[in-house]
């Protein structure tokens, strides 16, 4: 089996080629699209399962969504109240306003421990912040302990979904992939062989590396702990083993109460994986003496994301808890895969999530990257509107373009406003009509049909006819039996 | 009460529903690119409401909802056509709309659009209007209370359930309880019923490519149940499909809903070419 093409640093929405651009070569390959379509429709049905048995479903996404509302609109409150908490716990919290600043406090912490080697689990954060290049640069060797990050890790890959972030890699390339990286020669690709290689290779980084970092699920305001959910327990022996733990989250992470675990972890497990409950769940609240790391740091991000609190149509993306239901039953997502998203949050959360963090600097073909079929709103487990988010930030990306000279050469954008005049009188619009007639007479074949149209209508014809334009409006059709009433 | 019309009742916006359509005006909103693209689908409408007994108009200043310009992010403009709609309807008795995505742009993003950006008398206008609009299968449910409307239709047919009349509009099994009642027609069932066809609007033209696909796995689910017509409520999903259909000779044909119900014995339906 070939080696897979090297995705790295495609993931950086400051480069990313634009959504239909970065689509294209995902659309094209077999590999990507059956591997996709398999891993969410699994997710998906045993998802679907267990929805159906939860009676009150909704109302528990009622009180998912509540919970996480009452955490955002008092932010600031509840963050202040987890740092209290997880200080006199001992845990120690740093604030870091932007990717950067992140990096830095981190390498800092990491001198401090004269660190040489980091493992790391259940970060989506440091790789939006890319962390793991700084780490390298400052001869800081990391070693992703999730099964599928190490693969990712190891096979120089980038990842391409929030839950099973490994979904485009088959289980013989993961076997050229480990057979490479850990000189196993004779490796197969039974599942069983493939995780015990892994199994070996973790646990000696396991026992030897003293400085871990980890993502957060959740922070618990009330009581300052830390939640992290897995299914592995590579995350388990990461949070415990080592010396010295760095936890890195989003500020959006936070939860007022010790009690709303309760409904949170109902709604994760079942959205996420389908599953009832997750295998592991880890709390812990700063350092307990003689047992597990004795140093603990939180770095609590921003990043971008305390600009999306001022408006409720915003605030409310950052309610998301990361269970990529949205992406597994997004039908764009379906066809695309994680890649064409330009980001570490693809699907619909990263179409709405992304562009925000980038301060619509960045990612503007993101919003436009959605059929507005609202499935992603029906499943998210906190109710995330995501289609009006979406079109919030269609506005905001065509107000930026009416600010830009070029755009009357943009087809769609000039005909979008000519219609707008056309719409405004029913005069203009009939003769719209009848001029459309004759314009279209030259475009349309015997049988009726359009098979081929220039400029922006090329995109349409280019897999689809169009029917040419009947002799008779509706509105002629009216006007004549009104006539002939009379 | 059996089953059925206990559920039909209980997801009924009119309580108790009117049994005929006697005495019942309509005013039609035909949307602009079923006035120009499909004017068969207006003249169906026209033929069935009027057999059922329901006096209708048609306002000659009628445009567009604003949809495309909405979901493209053109908001301003948008608004000026809602506007426009508002001050055409409110006085209206009843407006019926055979476009469910149009039904869906008026009732989900008007009151955002007249929030942010209309006074607040227009507001309260739509506020006032807004019970009064009806997509097709909702008029002929919920408020006329009708199931079997006497249509004829003797083929093999396949329902997609248009993404905004499933998730916006909660038309639930309307449509089914219509088709059900057609004489001579066999429902057939696809596959991922309820998965996007790809249009979007804008969307598939701004993002051809993937919205192709999109199409292409839809077509696979759809022409696969090996029916003759494929139905729906909205024109532009039909369209998509259609466009499709036509360039792969499938051997399928796309036709909405209101063409099936107006069709008898005596007048066919008008199928397009």
């Amino acid at each position: 089996m070939s080696k897979i093409a090297s995705n790295r640093s495609v993931l950086d929405p400051r480069k990313a080629s634009p959504f239909p651009i970065a689509a294209l070569p995902a659309l094209r390959n077999p590999q990507l699209r059956k591997n996709v379509a398999h891993a969410i429709d699994v997710i998906q049905s045993k998802r679907a399962r267990l929805v159906v048995e939860k009676a009150d479903w909704q109302e528990l996404r009622s009180a998912a969504s509540a919970i996480r509302s009452q955490a955002l609109e008092n932010l600031g409150k509840y963050l202040e109240e987890f740092e209290a908490r997880c200080t006199a716990a001992g845990g120690k919290v740093h604030w870091a306003a932007d990717a950067s600043e992140a990096r830095k406090i981190i390498l800092d912490l990491l001198r401090e421990e004269k660190a040489t080697e980091v493992v790391k689990i259940k970060t989506m954060t440091s790789a939006e912040i890319q962390l793991n290049p700084a780490l390298e640069t400052a001869g800081v060797s990391v070693f992703e302990t999730d099964l599928a990050e190490l693969i990712l890790q190891l096979g120089d890959e980038d990842p391409s979904h929030i839950v099973v972030p490994a979904l485009h890699v088959n289980r013989s390339q993961v076997r050229e992939i480990f057979a490479r990286k850990m000189g196993l020669k004779n490796l197969s690709d039974d599942p069983k062989e493939l995780t015990n290689a892994a199994r070996n290779y973790l646990r000696r980084k396991f026992l030897t590396v003293p400085t871990a970092i980890s993502g957060a699920n959740f922070l618990i305001a009330e009581t300052g702990s830390v939640a992290i959910v897995e299914s592995e327990g590579n995350g388990r022996m990461c949070l415990t083993l080592p010396r010295t733990l760095i936890t890195l989250a989003g500020i959006e992470k936070v939860l007022p109460r010790f009690q709303d675990l309760e409904v949170m972890l109902q709604v994760l497990a079942r959205s996420a994986t389908g599953e009832r409950m997750n295998p592991y769940t880890s709390l812990w609240t700063g350092v307990t003496p003689g047992d597990g790391p004795q140093r603990f740091h939180v770095v609590l991000l921003d990043n971008g994301r305390s600009s999306m609190l001022a408006r409720p149509v915003m605030r409310q993306t950052l309610k998301c808890i990361r269970c990529a239901a949205c992406m597994n039953t997004c039908p764009v997502y379906r066809q695309t895969g994680g890649h064409a998203y330009g980001s570490v949050y693809p699907g619909p959360i990263g179409a709405i999530f992304t562009p925000q963090l980038m301060q619509m600097k960045h990612a503007q073909s993101l919003p436009f990257a959605s059929s507005l079929c609202g499935a992603c709103y029906e499943v998210c487990p906190v109710k995330i509107n995501i289609p009006e988010v979406l079109l919030e930030l269609r506005s905001q990306a065509v107000n930026q373009e009416r600010k830009q000279v070029l755009r009357v050469f943009d087809p769609l954008y000039l005909g979008l406003r000519v219609a707008n005049l056309l719409f405004a009188k029913a005069e203009r619009f009939h003769a719209a009509q009848r001029l459309g007639r004759i314009g279209l007479w030259f475009f349309t074949r015997k049988d009726g049909w359009i098979h081929a149209l220039p400029s922006v209508g090329a995109k349409w014809t280019q897999t689809r006819d169009l029917r040419g334009l009947p002799r008779q409006s509706f509105r002629d059709w009216w006007a004549a039996r009104e006539k002939e009433a009379k | 009460m059996d089953k059925l019309r206990f559920f039909k009742y209980h997801s009924s916006s009119v309580w108790p529903p009117p049994a005929t359509g006697a005495d019942m005006r309509a005013s039609l909103f035909i949307t602009c690119y079923n006035d120009t693209l499909f004017p068969e689908t207006g003249r169906a409408v026209v033929r069935l409401l009027e057999r059922l007994g329901v006096d209708l108009e048609f306002h000659p200043k009628q445009t567009c909802c604003g949809q495309m310009h909405a979901n493209t992010g053109f908001r301003g403009e948008a608004f000026s056509q809602a506007r426009r709609f508002v001050q055409l309807y409110q006085d209206v008795e009843t407006v019926v709309i055979p476009s469910s995505s149009c039904v869906a742009m008026i009732r989900e993003q008007y009151p955002t659009l007249f929030q942010e950006l209309g006074d607040e008398q227009l507001r309260q206008d739509f506020a006032a209007l807004l019970p009064r609009i009806y997509e097709l299968s909702e008029f002929l449910i919920d408020r006329m209370g009708v199931e079997d409307v006497g249509a004829y239709f003797p083929h093999r047919v396949v329902y997609h359930a248009s993404c905004h009349g499933l998730r916006v509009l909660h038309l639930g099994d309307r449509p089914y309880w219509l088709l059900a009642k057609v004489r001579g027609l066999e429902l057939v069932p696809a596959r991922n019923a309820d998965r996007c066809c790809g249009f979007g609007g804008t969307f598939s033209v701004k993002n051809a490519e993937v919205s192709s696909a999109m199409l292409a796995a839809k077509l696979q689910d759809i022409v696969s149940t090996r029916a003759e017509y494929c139905t729906a409520l909205d024109n532009s999903c039909l369209m998509h499909l259609g466009g499709a259909m036509h360039r792969q000779y499938v051997g399928m044909k796309t036709i909405h809903l209101a063409q099936i119900l107006a069709a008898t014995e005596e007048s066919p339906a008008e199928v397009t070419l």
